[in-house]
């Protein structure tokens, strides 16, 4: 024990300056020194043997060492060193017998323990004159010393061996270091051993070799164990045999060597060719890359900062490419893609995951879709070009009128006035205010009366223009003067008044004043007969009048919903209502009900009667116009879906194959609609012109459409308070 | 009525088609295993006509399978080896946790393996139908082949990929059976025309991979197994075709062992073999030479059916595609050691052209770069300062374009240090309509033998041109003006006296006017069109509208970056000039 305890002595004092200049570097090693025990060097001071023969009893030894008399900072020093390589210091610890004599530096029996402090940090003692106490117990003064930066400054600059000078904390010394301390110190710095004579790479010598040497390494005699056979081993073997016998362990198959690959189709037999082959859905090839995944694409191809954006803030399966075309001006610049392994993998997955469905693509030529029709040429004549504006109305015109000779047209606006036009010239002829919006106005299609009814607000005036033929006006103004009252008052649903006073000079000749509200007014075919429609939910919605007899009646019992439009058949004693979503057709004579239409619309808004009165349209706000055949269906033979807004109005020529409809849109839309005849033949619709000039104001367009009798001209009224002739 | 009830589901096509776990389960197999199976068998769910009906009247989402496809599966061999390979592994995990190393020893030297031959057999039963489906086999092969040999799956399986696509690339120049080559930013695209078949792989760039996370690499390890067998009996098939060795041998080293030693299968079990055949350098050597007499050409025989127009068409693609085949033909490469290698090399001897690089690049250089016969040096730096007399100096993007021409393009424009043009795709073919980049249109004209024109000329031609007609324009504009002055003079000044000018006669166009009423007919019959064919008109409409704004946008984006280019251009002009 003593040269492993003479070589540590040995090394103490270099040890103890190195610990110092690394206080002088920081006084952080500090706190982990009071981390160990203070007490460690106090308690045994004996336990040299143990620590040394320990090499992980690094830390013991160190504090061992210090209770042997060093100074506590040379401890962190030894940590530091052992800290290096602990094999190093223990191979300082086994270094052989120390050179000279070990005893030379060694000071611990005189100064060591100057400070009885022990391991504390020394910053306790910063505010006291004193650093500690000696063993005597002493106070230590330090050095009356109060260096200034000033002082130490010059010190720096005047002391040579400055740089060598550390400060020992436990005493507050200066101490100057000595050539072999610093020599130390540097060795350690730059990971060497602390001592110049170790070899650390002394050759080893292996005593335990595979090689038999003569003379034996132990003298230890054999074992008897290898003399007698050994039964565990005869057991296994025995359990092998028994195994062999049993079969349970087969010899080794010979490897087969078969190629690994060969001519696979050399026999191609076509049997091999199962059903499974023709049933299979071959994967489909990934598509050929483009121009725009060029390492250096043409300049169009590469995105702009915003589509950049766009393609970044997009989820990725909704991306158009899977990528951003990139350039690189040269080949040495393309890096490699870091998508690839994903879209390899990506693929897979598609190729085992995936379902497969053959589709059929729809590989049609639009224009085989498009129906053939015949050409509108050929359907003329039909109005083409917008050729007058009648022009007045401050308001919406809401309905119009022509009249039978067609020379004249009436017009009702919400401005509260019925306007007469005169057809040729767009002239307005008269006008008559009348008290409220004008929602409806016929002309009566007798030819030989002059007659127009208007429907304001709560009652139907019958007018007479007193224009075109003098005789025709007297003839009219006779037949309802010719009214004899009847002996027995019969109770009405309305009241008969004759106008008077000025009413009567501007042409009203006889009003018919109802509950409530009215909505529609509509002549009879001869022209004696007129029907309304009230604004109201109950049986007396619709009442047929007798203009000749001032006699009114309600002829339903019972309400069916809320009457939209009702309109007389053109030739035969039938009465057409239309509510909400149906068409009932009635039958005038026997009373009853013959037919009832499913439009297949949310919501009716207008309908007329073909002058041969087996087919009907109906225009509905959901912007559909359904066209009945009534001797086929009670369901539309044609739903058209023409015009983008709600229809508001629709009618059919009195001559011509010819029907229109006008649409909040704006436009008005002339059709071509012949029906023959024979009963076999399908009526021929084809849409021949859109006609625009309407301006759209409040969300409405056209109000209301109206043809010439005898002429190919339609009359269209606007919200643009316009009237318009399209011939 | 009689019989017995009708139960929901017993017949029709909820029978034909059986859900993902039923068919796990009757085929007893873990999920991982099904997959497999599935994946070396070329199984796929199908996804029936009506699903709910299939799936009992339930709308969950669920993977079907054929019933058929799954029964054919129950008499696979594989399942049993998967499952004897199972209790294989429960055995060495027995024998291992008891240290039993004799054991382990036993059953590692019994290890079950099994073969896919069959397999691929059944898959492909004849060999067209398995190059036709070789795209993502290569593709495949081609990724594993650039793997580390670290981790993520066996070091076999790469090495055995890099062989195969070594033995592939190696068919494909001893066959020139290459047409069409791209680099993309993704890779590098290669078309060849295999056996008649148009065969595309993709190889990545010779650069490390960052191994993604979210990748599975058992099935993509799964695929590759199948498509490494696949690949290799497809080779070994093509190279019987020209009379090669299969496992290749270059053609120096053929004539000296003529007869493989018995103790040496593969020549390629020598790692220096493997180098220098994939350095792509040396032919490979034919079990029976060629006889030029041989190769005599194919007397053509008309196909029925077919016009004189269509046949001499017929001629004329041969003739050009004879002509690629030798479009490098006696020119000698040197690439320097910046260009990728391989797939230069690769391209340059599909053509015909003998290629070289330095000795410390790779194995296998055949010249040196003080060669006086080499006429082209592929260099990738922005200048090169020794330059030899008798070569061009051209970039690599002149090779791949060349082959796509056709036709050994001018070098001018890949000189050094000179701005590319675009690289283009050749898988697109443009059809009237589509929009045609300006290079691709002067390539064609270039492909038809028309000269280019002299460009500079022109440019300025065009420039004087321009600048004529923008004179011109503004006298128009002064005229206008003008006329705009007199008008807002009349319109204010009072004083101008008022005068009737002599009307103007309307000139009718009636070309335009015959237009207009076919339009309108067109748009009518359009409205009385059905609901569903209104639809579907619709959509082929939107499609086609669609695609006329995305050639729009292209012309307009090209036509807007030409302006600015040229206003450059005149720029730099000026500032030289001054």
């Amino acid at each position: 024990m003593k040269p492993g305890g003479g070589g540590e002595g040995s090394s103490q004092q270099p040890l103890f300056s190195a610990g110092a200049l690394e206080e002088q570097d920081g006084a952080s090693d500090d706190l982990t020194d009071s981390e160990e025990s203070i007490f460690s060097g106090l308690e045994d001071s004996g336990s040299d043997s143990v620590t040394e023969e320990e090499e992980e009893d690094d830390y013991d030894s160190g504090a061992e060492e210090k209770s042997e008399g060093m100074l506590g900072a040379g401890r962190t020093a030894e940590k530091e060193f052992q800290s290096c390589g602990k094999k190093e210091g223990t191979a300082a610890d086994q270094q052989g017998p120390p050179l000279g004599n070990e005893y030379d530096e060694d000071s611990s029996d005189e100064e060591d323990i100057r400070n009885t402090v022990g391991n504390i940090p020394m910053e306790w003692y910063q505010d006291f004159p004193h650093i500690g106490y000696n063993l005597d117990g002493k106070k230590i003064f330090k050095p009356i010393r109060n260096k200034d930066e000033l002082d130490k400054f010059l010190e720096k600059m005047e002391n040579p061996d400055y740089w060598r000078t550390v400060q020992d904390k436990m005493t507050g010394v200066d101490v100057k270091l000595t050539d072999e301390q610093v020599e130390l110190v540097n060795r350690l710095q730059k990971g060497q051993f602390g001592d110049v004579n170790f070899n650390p790479y002394e050759p080893a010598v292996d005593f335990f070799s595979s090689q038999v040497m003569i003379h034996p390494v132990t003298n230890r005699p054999a074992d008897k164990r290898s003399f007698i056979p050994s039964l565990i081993e005869k057991e296994k073997v025995s359990r092998l045999v028994h195994a062999i016998k049993m079969g349970w362990i087969k010899p080794r198959k010979p490897k087969e060597e078969t190629p690994s690959f060969y001519d696979l189709w050399a026999q191609e037999d076509p049997t091999s060719i199962l059903g499974r082959h023709k049933m299979h859905v071959p994967a489909p090839k990934l598509p050929l890359p483009g121009h725009e995944q060029s390492y250096n694409p043409p300049p169009e191809y590469l995105p702009t900062e915003e589509e950049k954006l766009a393609w970044e803030q997009q989820e990725p399966p909704e991306r158009k490419l899977n990528f951003l075309p990139q350039r690189y001006d040269c080949l040495r610049r393309v890096p490699a893609y870091p998508r690839f392994i994903h879209e390899r993998f990506e693929r897979c997955l598609d190729l085992y995951l995936c379902p497969r469905q053959r589709k059929m693509r729809v590989n049609v030529d639009p224009e085989d879709l498009i129906p053939r029709l015949p050409k509108p040429q050929d359907l003329q004549p039909f109005p083409t070009v917008q050729s007058l504006v009648y022009r007045g109305h401050t308001g919406p015109v809401r309905c119009l009128s022509v009249s039978p000779s067609g020379q004249w047209l009436v017009s009702g606006s919400d401005d509260g006035a019925v306007k007469f036009w005169e057809v040729c010239t767009g002239r307005c002829l008269k006008t008559l205010p009348v008290q409220g919006v004008v929602k409806s106005v016929a002309w009566n299609p007798s030819p030989t009366l002059c007659l127009v009814a208007v429907a304001v607000e709560q009652s139907v005036l019958l007018v007479n223009p007193g224009l075109g033929d003098k005789l025709l006006c007297g003839a009219t103004d006779q037949l309802l003067d010719a009214f004899v009252p009847p002996e027995e008052q019969r109770p009405q649903p309305v009241t008969w008044e004759e106008a008077a006073g000025e009413e009567h000079s501007q042409g009203v000749r006889l009003l018919v004043r109802h509950e409530k509200p009215l909505k529609q007014v509509t002549w009879h075919r001869k022209g004696d007969y007129f029907a309304s429609v009230v604004l109201d939910n109950s049986h007396l919605q619709v009442l047929i009048h007798q203009a000749s007899k001032r006699w009114s009646q309600a002829p339903f019992r019972k309400s069916k919903g809320q009457v939209q439009q009702v309109l007389f058949h053109p030739l035969r004693p039938f009465f057409f209502v239309a509510t909400q979503r149906f068409v009932r057709v009635y039958n005038l004579l026997k009373q009853e009900l013959t037919k009832k239409l499913l439009t297949n619309c949310k919501w009716v808004s207008s309908m007329a009667v073909h002058p041969g009165g087996d087919n009907l349209i109906c225009g509905s706000y959901d912007s559909k116009l359904a066209w009945f055949d009534l001797d086929l269906s009670t369901k539309p033979y044609r739903v058209l879906r023409h015009h983008k807004a709600a229809l508001r109005a629709v009618a059919f020529h009195p001559h011509y194959p010819l029907f229109a409809s006008g649409s909040d849109d704006g436009s008005v839309i002339v059709c071509h609609g012949m029906v023959y005849n024979d009963l076999l033949q399908n009526p021929l619709i084809v849409p021949v012109k859109v006609l625009k000039g309407h301006a759209r104001t409040h969300n409405l367009g056209v109000l209301d459409v109206a043809f010439h009798p005898s002429q190919p001209w339609l009359f269209s009224a606007g919200a643009d308070a316009t009237i318009r002739l399209f011939t | 009525m009689g019989g017995l009830e009708k139960k929901k589901y017993e017949r029709g096509s909820a029978t034909n088609y059986i859900t993902r776990n039923k068919a796990r389960k009757k085929l007893q197999l873990s999920l991982a295993d099904f997959r497999r199976l599935c994946i070396l068998k070329g199984i796929y769910p199908h996804e029936p006509k009506h699903k709910k009906k299939v799936n009992k009247g339930s709308t969950a989402a669920r993977t079907f399978y054929l019933l058929k496809d799954i029964k054919f599966l129950l008499h696979e061999p594989i399942v049993s080896k998967f499952r004897e390979y199972k209790v294989f592994v429960r055995k060495l995990r027995k024998a291992y946790g008891k240290s039993e190393w004799n054991t382990v020893e036993r059953l590692k030297d019994n290890k079950p393996g099994y073969r896919l031959d069959h397999i691929v057999k059944e898959r492909y039963p004849t060999f067209i139908d398995a190059v036709r489906d070789l795209d993502d086999a290569l593709s495949m092969c081609f990724l594993f082949a650039t793997f580390p040999r670290t981790g993520k799956c066996h070091v076999q399986t790469i090495q055995l990929c890099r062989r195969l696509t070594v033995e592939f690339l190696n068919y494909v120049i001893a066959s020139r059976a290459l047409r069409k080559v791209f680099l993309s930013i993704k890779g590098i695209y290669y078309q060849a025309e295999v056996m008649g078949q148009l065969v595309t792989w993709i190889a990545p760039y010779a650069f490390a991979h960052n191994h993604p996370t979210d990748v599975d690499y058992r099935v993509m390890a799964t695929f590759t197994e199948f498509y490494t067998t696949l690949l290799g009996f497809v080779n070994f098939r093509l190279y019987q075709s020209l009379n090669l060795h299969y496992p290749p041998k270059i053609e120096g080293q053929a004539a000296v062992e003529l007869k493989p030693e018995e103790g040496e299968p593969y020549a390629l079990d020598s790692e220096s073999y493997m180098e220098k055949l994939s350095a792509l350098s040396a032919s490979l050597a034919r079990v029976v030479a060629p006889n030029p007499e041989d190769e005599a050409e194919v007397d053509d025989f008309p196909v029925e059916g077919e016009s004189t127009e269509q046949e001499e068409a017929r001629q004329k693609e041969q003739e050009a595609l004879e002509k690629q085949k030798k479009l490098f033909e006696g020119l000698r490469f040197f690439l320097n050691r910046e260009v990728p290698r391989e797939p230069l090399a690769f391209v340059i001897r599909c053509f015909g052209g003998k290629v070289s690089w330095d000795k410390s690049v790779c194995i296998g250089a055949t010249f040196d770069v003080t060669d006086p016969a080499i006429t082209h040096q592929i260099v990738d730096r922005p200048n090169i300062e020794k330059q030899v007399i008798g070569r061009y100096y051209v970039q690599p993007q002149w090779v791949f374009d060349s082959v796509n021409a056709r036709l050994c393009l001018p070098v001018a424009d890949y000189f050094v240090g000179v701005l590319l043009p675009p690289h283009l795709s050749p898988f697109v073919a443009e059809k009237d309509g589509d929009y045609i980049p300006p290079e691709k249109i002067k390539l064609l004209a270039l492909q038809r033998g028309e000269e280019p024109e002299e460009e500079r000329e022109e440019e300025e031609e065009e420039e004087d041109a321009t600048e004529g007609s923008e004179v011109e324009e503004d006298s128009d504009e002064d005229d206008e003006s003008q006329l705009k002055k007199m008008e807002a003079q009349r319109s204010q000044g009072k004083n101008l006296p008022v005068k009737v000018t002599a009307g103007k006669v309307l000139k009718e166009d009636k070309q335009r006017l015959v237009q207009e009423q076919l339009s309108e007919e067109k748009r009518l019959a359009i409205m009385m069109m059905k609901k569903r064919e209104k639809y579907l008109y619709q959509k082929i409409m939107f499609g086609k509208k669609r695609k006329i704004r995305e050639a729009n946008k292209l012309a307009e984006k090209r036509k807007a970056h030409d302006a600015v280019a040229k206003s450059e251009k005149k720029k730099n002009k000026k500032a030289r000039c001054e």
